[in-house]
């Protein structure tokens, strides 16, 4: 199997030093890494689980906007920017497969490499704050 | 395949009596098979190559790894550019920030060198590379960029019975808490990989690399581990910190070797060195 470009592995790099949760996808939207902050919100650790499918991860917890109703998963940001091409920012609760809530803020954006392809996509999920 | 070690010194040429066993040209190096000729950037040692000796020759192809000045300072003293029958190929990098000729073209203009590309008299065709593959004559050569500041890239050459590859600038524990070992993240994995012959990036030591991360080079340590999950037969240590004389280059290398025993021959490069592969 191929390795990633260098564009992914520095990616990776960057969130292996980051505080906080970072999930890194290819382009349909498969899990091929996330760090140590994130294997707290997943429940699993990467080096357990490897790489898993948008299937898998995508199940592990609900998406609710204030009122507590799912978010269609269009209208996530992650999701729209595997769709676009495009960086989004978007505020919600997230419940876990053992029903804790937690209110986020998620930060995602397109890999893009030196080429112009469209390599992958990353998400930060940050502590939810009201400016 | 006949590969002949033209400079390995890195950053900065360096000479004196302290530096002649390794020698002290920047990085170049010349690949040789079926008449053909790959020359692999364009470091000082360039210039040590005379080539209108051999009128046989009129088709160049230099292959560039990236534009930092170690590695293309011996360009404008290369005769080959000023013979109107020769016909010289650059590869390059490709970058978002400018085409291969116009950012060559910031060295090949004052204040920096007198001499302009339009007025070099040889036939110059440019071609710029990122994951790429092409074909030159008998070669059949992969590109990928790799990690190194700027558009770097690293070349796997194959010839008709081996596979030489060149990755002379190359960082790959950059932000890691340790080594890489799974191949898939790995940078330069696809080039390297069972490779005949790997000149890899060794300019520090692990002591010196601790201090100097993000500055786009290897520990002698990390190459030899990156040659060895890559499954390389044979490894030449490059790239050779200009601080490094000759006897303190022995002694990095027996200390590194009684440390490692690695079931692939490694050695320093060392400029002069001739390797005939299959």
């Amino acid at each position: 199997m191929p390795s990633y470009g260098i564009e992914i592995i520095l990616n990776r790099q960057l969130a292996d030093c980051l505080s906080v949760p970072v999930f890194i996808t290819d382009t349909v939207g498969n899990l091929i890494f996330y760090n140590g902050p994130a294997e707290n919100i997943l429940g699993t650790r990467y080096e357990e689980t490897g790489e898993m499918k948008v299937e898998t991860w995508g199940t592990i917890f609900k998406q609710k906007d204030d009122d507590g109703n799912l978010l269609p998963p269009e209208s996530l940001p992650l999701v729209r920017t595997l769709r676009d091409k495009y960086p989004y920012h978007k505020t919600f609760w997230i419940e876990n497969m053992n029903g804790k809530s937690e209110r986020i803020s998620v930060t995602s954006y397109p890999i893009i490499g030196r080429s112009g392809d469209f390599v992958g996509a990353v998400a930060i999920f940050w502590e939810a704050r009201d400016l | 395949m006949k590969i002949s070690i033209r400079g390995v010194r890195g950053s900065i040429p360096v000479s004196g009596s302290d530096y002649e066993q390794y020698g002290g040209n920047t990085t170049c190096v010349v690949v040789t098979e079926s008449d053909w000729m790959l020359i692999f950037d364009g470091g000082s040692g360039l210039q040590q190559f005379n080539l209108l000796e051999n009128t046989a020759i009129k088709r160049v192809d230099i292959l560039l790894t990236h534009l930092h000045l170690d590695h293309i300072q011996g360009l404008g003293f290369f005769n080959p550019f000023f013979d109107p029958d020769m016909e010289i190929h650059i590869w390059g990098p490709k970058s978002n920030t400018g085409t291969l000729q116009s950012r060559l073209s910031r060295y090949f203009s004052p204040p920096l060198f007198p001499v302009s590309f339009r007025d070099l008299q040889c036939k110059l065709i440019m071609h710029e590379v990122e994951n790429s593959g092409f074909e030159i004559g008998p070669f059949k050569i992969d590109s990928r960029y790799v990690i190194h500041p700027g558009p770097t890239v690293g070349y796997r050459v194959s010839g008709k019975n081996s596979v030489f590859t060149f990755i002379p600038d190359h960082e790959p524990v950059l932000g890691s808490l340790e080594f890489q070992t799974d191949k898939k993240w790995l940078s330069g994995y696809d080039l390297a990989f069972n490779s005949d012959l790997l000149l890899h990036d060794a300019q520090y030591t692990a002591a010196e690399y601790i201090k100097k991360p993000g500055w786009g080079h290897s520990s002698m340590d990390d190459a030899t581990r990156f040659a060895e999950i890559a499954g390389v037969k044979h490894l030449l240590l490059a790239h050779h910190n200009p601080q490094h004389t000759d006897n303190k280059l022995n002694e990095l290398f027996t200390e590194l070797k009684s440390r490692f025993n690695y079931f692939f021959k490694y050695e320093l490069a060392a400029e002069g060195m001739n390797i005939e592969l299959p």
